[in-house]
């Protein structure tokens, strides 16, 4: 078929651009503007260069936000993946126990973060919270307001109980797609509960385990309702990551400038990580 | 190596079958015996797979026992049945080499590797995947997954028996020829019992000595292909063997004659017949005959298949085929002819009288 080249259409993809435009790229561009500057209020701005750039990257604080970001990734990824590859393996397949476990799995699921926070900020608490005075009864000294190690702890256990599920949901998708005759043959060639597991059921939950580990390391990466509202970065600044940082900064001391590079750079990690999904992702779809 | 007895089988997916319909199989009371070469034919939904799982443990039945050499193994699992089966669909360990695959169920099985190589070996070179041994199994065509598949089933050496499950329907037509030979020579050179379900006629007629006909959940005859073909005990094994399958009339039984509408047919043997049950009379089309002598016949379409034709005809307004020569002649005014030898009654679908 021969095709038309009209030029009117690129009208049809303004409506589009000037969405794109207003969402995104005009706010984008006023946060670069910021962090190119410096103010002293009065709408008068100095040039400022790359200064706040070069500020924020040779700071402790930005690296020591980024360390304490990075290892909760990895401490969560640590835990809610084979975590959510357990509960998937060992619920059921067909009968009643089937909704029921996605319903009590999605429960967690659909509550608003700000009130996940809330939850464990009442339920650590050692005066009126469930696991904070119980915790206490059994002789444990638990304190998530002046204990780093006890905050770091809640906010694992916290964040394990909000999103194993949606791990445990797309290893159980996985796994209810692999056909009965896999397992028969299993079976048959007399395999063991783990070669099972080796080479059946993992090579086919690869797919949904990669989406899964990129999902929850970006999701995690980002995190900030949560510890803002149980821990509000302390005790200290222990539980400070990156996004609580950017907030005291641009909201607490109002350095607009620093709060605008820092923003800058947080997005560029955010955009390679979401890059580095993308690539690994179309790679092994092109294998298979 | 072993003889398999089916002791009164039955087997229904529902937890309590009230009537005999709710049986997805129906009783089936039968013994394999061994080094034997089976094949289960039947349409899709007979029950064939049903009973396969039965042998190899994956199904439980609901009734009845199942011996081993005589051992009873109704309680055994798959892997204690040392039962070898091989599925429709390829199934195949994705990760793993061609060769890990072979070498998968001799490895589970503790086989010292220098028996697993050897086996491996001349297992992939039967199945022609010589040159694939490392390469990995996930980018491989479906015909050369399904091999690996059936590989896989060959590559024991001490299994009871191997159970096909409509195998080659996944594979090229010219393979299917050269795989279908290369299961029956080793089944001639090392005895395996087998058990092959396939819905194609020419797959059992070729592989087996004995084809099971399964129809409706239950076992309709037994035989070699020349008795399927000759006697078929059961009016469904006449139109499902044969192509085209036997011409089954509504005929009336009087004595030694069948009434075929207004014509009447001699009968070289005087059949028994219950009262009130339905009658009709079987003849295969390669046994009418087509001349100027006989009954008169209405010829509809002639199709030429090659090496003969098939014609097709009413007759006592009935529809009827008939296998003529390639180069055989319809006169203007046809008539035809039943060969006597090969006629079959039937009485409520059942065959009766006549040798067998």
């Amino acid at each position: 078929m021969e095709k038309t080249w009209n030029n009117k259409a690129w009208f049809m993809v303004l409506p589009v651009l000037v969405l794109v435009a207003f969402s995104a790229v005009i706010p984008l561009m006023t946060v670069v503007n910021y962090s190119v500057q410096d103010t002293f209020g009065n709408n008068e701005f100095f040039w400022a260069g790359t200064d706040w750039y070069v500020d924020v990257l040779t700071s402790d604080r930005f690296w020591d936000a980024l360390t304490r970001n990075l290892i909760f990734s990895a401490i969560i990824l640590a835990i809610e993946i084979p975590l959510g590859i357990i509960i998937a393996l060992n619920m059921p397949k067909k009968g009643l126990g089937v909704p029921v476990c996605l319903v009590l799995m999605a429960l967690p699921l659909l509550i608003p973060w700000n009130v996940v926070g809330t939850i464990w900020q009442v339920f650590g608490r050692v005066d009126i919270g469930l696991l904070g005075h119980t915790l206490e009864a059994l002789g444990i000294n638990y304190n998530y307001v002046q204990n780093p190690i006890d905050a770091w702890v809640t906010l694992i256990v916290m964040d394990v109980w909000h999103w194993t599920s949606l791990v445990v949901l797309l290893c159980y998708a996985g796994l209810v797609s692999i056909p009965d005759a896999y397992y028969q043959a299993a079976k048959i060639d007399g395999a063991s509960r783990w070669s099972v597991f080796r080479y059946i059921q993992l090579p086919k939950m690869k797919r949904v385990l990669l989406i899964a580990f990129l999902l929850r390391f970006m999701d995690s990466f980002m995190i900030y309702t949560e510890p803002f509202v149980v821990t509000g970065g302390g005790p200290g600044n222990s539980t400070t990551f990156l996004s609580i940082d950017l907030v005291k900064m641009a909201i607490g001391q109002f350095d607009l400038g620093p709060a605008a590079a820092l923003s800058i750079i947080y997005f560029l990690i955010i955009l390679l990580l979401s890059w580095i999904f993308y690539t690994v992702m179309t790679t092994s779809d092109a294998q298979s | 190596m072993a003889r398999i007895d089916l002791e009164h089988i039955r087997h229904a997916y529902g937890a309590k079958p009230k009537s005999e319909n709710d049986y997805a199989l129906k009783e089936v009371h039968h013994e394999w015996n061994d080094g034997g070469a089976y094949a289960l034919l039947g349409p899709s939904g007979c029950g064939k797979t049903t009973l396969l799982n039965i042998i190899s443990g994956l199904i439980n039945p609901s009734e009845g026992r199942i011996l081993f050499d005589g051992k009873d193994v109704t309680h055994l699992s798959t892997q204690d049945r040392n039962i070898a089966q091989v599925f429709q669909f390829p199934v195949i360990y994705d990760t793993m080499t061609v060769y890990d695959n072979l070498a998968f169920p001799l490895r589970n099985r503790h086989v010292p590797e220098t028996e697993v190589d050897r086996r491996v070996k001349e297992i992939i070179e039967m199945i022609g995947l010589g040159g694939w041994a490392g390469k990995k199994a996930q980018g491989l065509t479906a015909d050369q997954k399904q091999k690996i598949s059936l590989g896989r089933g060959l590559v024991r050496s001490d299994v009871s028996a191997i159970l096909f499950d409509e195998p080659l329907t996944v594979i090229d037509p010219e393979m299917k020829w050269v795989l279908r030979s290369q299961i029956k020579r080793l089944h001639k050179q090392f005895g395996f019992t087998m058990v092959y379900v396939t819905h194609d006629q020419t797959e059992a007629l070729t592989f087996a000595d004995k084809v099971v006909v399964m129809y409706d959940g239950q076992i309709v005859q037994i035989g070699t292909p020349a008795e399927l073909f000759e006697r078929p005990r059961h009016t469904f094994v006449g139109y499902f063997i044969g192509s085209p399958g036997m011409n089954v009339l509504p005929a009336k039984i009087d004595g030694s004659t069948a009434q075929v509408g207004g014509e009447s047919i001699a009968l070289n043997f005087r059949p028994e017949i219950k009262s009130g049950a339905k009658t009709e009379l079987g003849i295969r089309p390669e046994f009418v005959s087509i001349g100027r002598e006989g009954m008169p016949v209405a010829i509809t379409k002639v199709e030429d298949i090659g090496r003969h034709k098939i014609v097709r005809a009413r007759f006592a307004d009935q529809p009827i085929s008939i296998i003529l020569d390639e180069d055989g002649e319809i006169p203007a005014d046809p008539r035809i002819a039943f060969d006597q030898k090969a006629i079959n009654i039937y009485a409520d679908s059942w065959r009766v009288g006549g040798e067998a």
